[in-house]
């Protein structure tokens, strides 16, 4: 008996199904997340991370259903490859983390996390947002700057080199001379393609990110806001060129703070909602002059004001309307109830520039953003 | 001498050594191909198979787990007739002829098994001819509806009868009598482990592509099933030959090395599951030494993984592999039992069925009105009830019409119901 066979090397560079099946799945996990972008923006995970990690977000809706048995309930065997006994751990579990049923490394169960990310996260939320009203101011017109190829030339960078335009170069000095054809490449055909820079103008606008970080802000109130500047921040800095953010932390009193600060203090004492008002003004007063800068100011508290502090608040977050484009104000409701919050005095200020909302878990973070920032302006 | 002529010689002492001792293969088609190629047969099963995104899915995982090493895949092999094997790029010599041997132990066990016998051969044709259907009806009829329905069809494609008359319902298949409009729908005579099938037959409302798309399904299924079903005897079986050929070879001292080495990489015990090549392999020499050489050949044209352990597992076996029973306890899983005789238990019921859950069509016409009744074999491990409650839709959007699904919970029956809109429970 003589077995056949042969030996062979393809050429396998055309077959890319593998490649296009992951591809159709990571659009699937894209659109999932999106579905659930209210649930993964305000995770604890994304808000301390940097912002070049990826970060891992279990994903439901790509899972592939079936009948299966509960992965909990079945016995299993293993190898004992080092000597265990009866009683002994072969695997852990991590405890659930923030949200209910967390998927955990374990024998055998199906698990789906998606990794991604932070960039491509927020490019899936900024895709909805946008910076409302904004409006050109007359003098101080910041320009973003840009380049565009638009010309060609005879010296330049290697990589810009023009090939087909230095090839034409070549087939016209050969028939200039009469010898039509390419006779390879001399150093007088060689062209380049040239960038210009340009100038896009642009206004300038100024966020004021207030921040109450009074006692009574428990652990809940701080995730909820930080969770809201960190998108914000980050939503600023890649729409827009010219975004300056100002960050104001208050207790009974206002001071300026750097981001860095801002995110990661926490402080004590009463709340008086007006210094940070009255610091606000000062600052757009002295550096910020409302007639070149389109002015946006979000303010975060949990509602705890000293009631006499409420006339006055009011007074000047009035005035604070009145140069700004939008003042947005959240306000973070806790495991604790106010019957006197800061948002009820609010009331008071009818100017539509003025929008308060109530944030009441965490996936409303998504809907503060939202609402603050959609690109077609209110009034 | 080129790599490739190097390989040809190497196969052709191979396919000596092998004949000699008696494997009897399909005649080997060897193909070298660059990794990413492995990852997608290994992904798809079949090169030639269709597209979907749980492949992609697949396809990503396996591709991460080999760039960060955590697992290797040297070959691939698929059992059809020539028997193509599909060796890694990068191999080195040893890799390259131990890989061989092992991949003609894999075809000579494909050739033989009974549980291969109705296998068809030319699955590779067959598959690359119900992909290209299943692309024209992505055309016609767009693709988020095909890929819909198909995510249904996957969602239950365990649940065929791999000792049924297997593909007597193809014939009927695309393009096939529609039963007869209004007709209640005959309960099966006896409990129908066939859900696919059934629901091919007797599924109302279903487009012609529809139902070649849950044919095609149910076909792959069937061809699949054998591997799945003896896994550990037939990789057991694989690396039994080329632990034999690979020291019937002049090796020189660093190629005997590198095999070893190779070899123990293989055959690694883990703590969280059972190594089927380690197993098989520790079976299959007990089973040489015990009832000798002929007995070996026996066993591999007989066995599935559940009969080959049922038989051929012993006490000293389970003691000489460390074998243990662990089970969750807290957040923890923990070693439970060492007795061998748990441990087979547990692993036969773990294999059982391929390790997925025993569903029988009890009834096609509940209620008498056509609603289809399931039936989950309860065996002592429950059903995982979130994915439970996903998947009752998937099969109501098949047939049609309500669908439930009885099984035990807390040792008490419970039906599972979907009507459209949400899974319902209801104790009996």
């Amino acid at each position: 008996m003589t077995t056949r066979f042969t030996v062979c090397r393809e050429d396998w560079s055309l077959h890319r199904k593998g490649r296009l099946d992951q591809q159709r799945h990571r659009e699937k996990v894209r659109q999932a997340i999106r579905d659930n972008l209210a649930d993964i923006i305000s995770e604890e995970q994304i808000i301390v991370s940097d912002e070049n990690r990826l970060v891992k977000i279990p994903v439901r809706s790509i899972r592939e259903f079936r009948f299966r048995f509960d992965g909990h309930k079945q016995k299993r065997v293993g190898h004992d490859d080092r000597g265990v006994a009866v009683g002994d751990v072969v695997a852990g579990e991590r405890p659930p983390l923030l949200r209910g049923k967390s998927a955990g490394r374990e024998p055998g169960v199906d698990y789906y996390e998606a990794e991604v990310s932070i960039e491509e996260l927020s490019e899936l939320l900024f895709e909805e947002l946008d910076l409302p009203d904004l409006r050109e101011k007359t003098e101080s017109q910041l320009v973003s700057e840009g380049v565009e190829f638009r010309d060609v030339r005879r010296h330049g960078v290697t990589g810009n080199l023009d090939r087909r335009r230095t090839i034409m170069e070549a087939f016209r000095r050969n028939a200039l001379r009469g010898r039509p054809g390419f006779h390879g490449v001399s150093p007088e055909d060689l062209r380049y393609r040239t960038w210009v820079p340009v100038h896009r103008p642009e206004s300038a606008a100024l966020v004021l990110a207030m921040m109450d970080t009074s006692g009574s802000m428990g652990p809940f109130e701080k995730h909820i806001a930080r969770s809201f500047f960190f998108w914000m921040v980050r939503f600023l800095r890649s729409k827009y060129d010219n975004v300056e953010i100002v960050f104001l932390a208050h207790h009974t009193e206002a001071r300026e703070t750097t981001q860095e600060e801002f995110f990661s203090r926490g402080e004590s004492g009463g709340t008086r909602c007006s210094s940070v008002y009255r610091l606000a003004l000062d600052i757009v007063r002295e550096r910020y002059p409302p007639e070149h800068h389109n002015i946006y100011a979000f303010h975060f508290s949990d509602g705890d004001n000293l009631t006499s502090d409420n006339d006055l608040c009011v007074a000047l977050a009035e005035k604070l309307v009145k140069v700004s484009n939008l003042v947005g104000y959240g306000e973070i409701e806790g495991p604790y109830y106010y019957t006197s919050t800061l948002r009820a005095t609010f009331r008071r200020i009818t100017d539509p520039r003025f929008v308060s909302l109530v944030i009441r878990d965490k996936d409303e973070v998504y809907k503060a953003l939202r609402t603050f920032f959609r690109s077609s302006a209110r009034g | 001498m080129s790599d490739l002529a190097q390989l040809e010689r190497d196969v052709e002492e191979i396919l000596a050594v092998a004949r000699w001792y008696g494997l009897d293969h399909f005649e080997m088609r060897f193909e070298i191909c660059p990794p990413e190629m492995l990852y997608s047969f290994g992904a798809y099963g079949m090169p030639s198979r269709f597209a979907h995104w749980s492949f992609g899915k697949a396809f990503q995982r396996i591709k991460m787990e080999h760039d960060h090493q955590l697992s290797r895949i040297y070959e691939m092999v698929i059992n059809t007739d020539p028997c193509y094997a599909f060796l890694l790029r990068n191999n080195t010599r040893v890799q390259n002829r131990l890989v061989a041997a092992h991949v003609l132990a894999h075809s000579d066990f494909f050739k033989h098994n009974i549980h291969f016998a109705g296998t068809p051969r030319n699955m590779l044709e067959t598959m690359a001819a119900s992909a290209r259907r299943i692309r024209d009806y992505e055309r016609v009829y767009g693709r988020e509806q095909v890929e819909g329905f198909l995510d249904a069809v996957l969602a239950i494609q365990e649940h065929v009868d791999p000792h049924g008359y297997r593909f007597a319902v193809r014939e009927r298949g695309p393009g096939g009598p529609e039963p007869a409009a209004g007709a209640g729908v005959q309960a099966p005579l006896l409990p129908d482990k066939d859900l696919l099938g059934f629901i091919l037959r007797h599924g109302r409302g279903l487009a012609d592509w529809q139902r070649d798309v849950i044919a095609i399904v149910r076909d792959e299924a069937l061809y699949f099933w054998p591997q799945f079903a003896t896994k550990i005897c037939n990789e057991g079986w694989a690396t039994y030959w080329h632990l034999k050929i690979m020291r019937s070879l002049d090796l020189n001292e660093a190629e005997t090395i590198e095999f070893a080495r190779m070899h123990a990489e293989l055959i690694q015990p883990a703590r969280t599951h059972v190594n089927p090549y380690l197993l098989g392999l520790r079976v299959f020499m007990d089973i040489e030494q015990r009832f000798g050489e002929e007995a070996v050949f026996e066993v591999r044209t007989a066995c599935d993984d559940v009969s080959f352990l049922r038989s051929y597992l012993t006490a000293e076996l389970v003691q000489e592999l460390g074998l243990y029973v662990f089970r969750r306890i807290g957040y923890e899983w923990r070693v439970g039992e060492r007795d061998w005789r748990a441990v087979r238990d547990t692993l036969i019921q773990n294999l059982f069925n391929c390790g997925h859950p025993y569903i029988m069509v009890e009834n096609g016409d509940f209620h008498r009105q056509g609603e289809l009744y399931l039936k989950h074999y309860y065996e002592g491990v429950e059903l995982d009830v979130p994915y439970l409650e996903k998947t009752l839709p998937l099969v109501h959007r098949l047939w049609g019409r309500p669908v439930h699904l009885e099984t035990v919970l807390d040792d008490k029956a419970v039906v599972f119901s979907f009507y459209g809109g949400k899974v319902s429970k209801r104790f009996l």
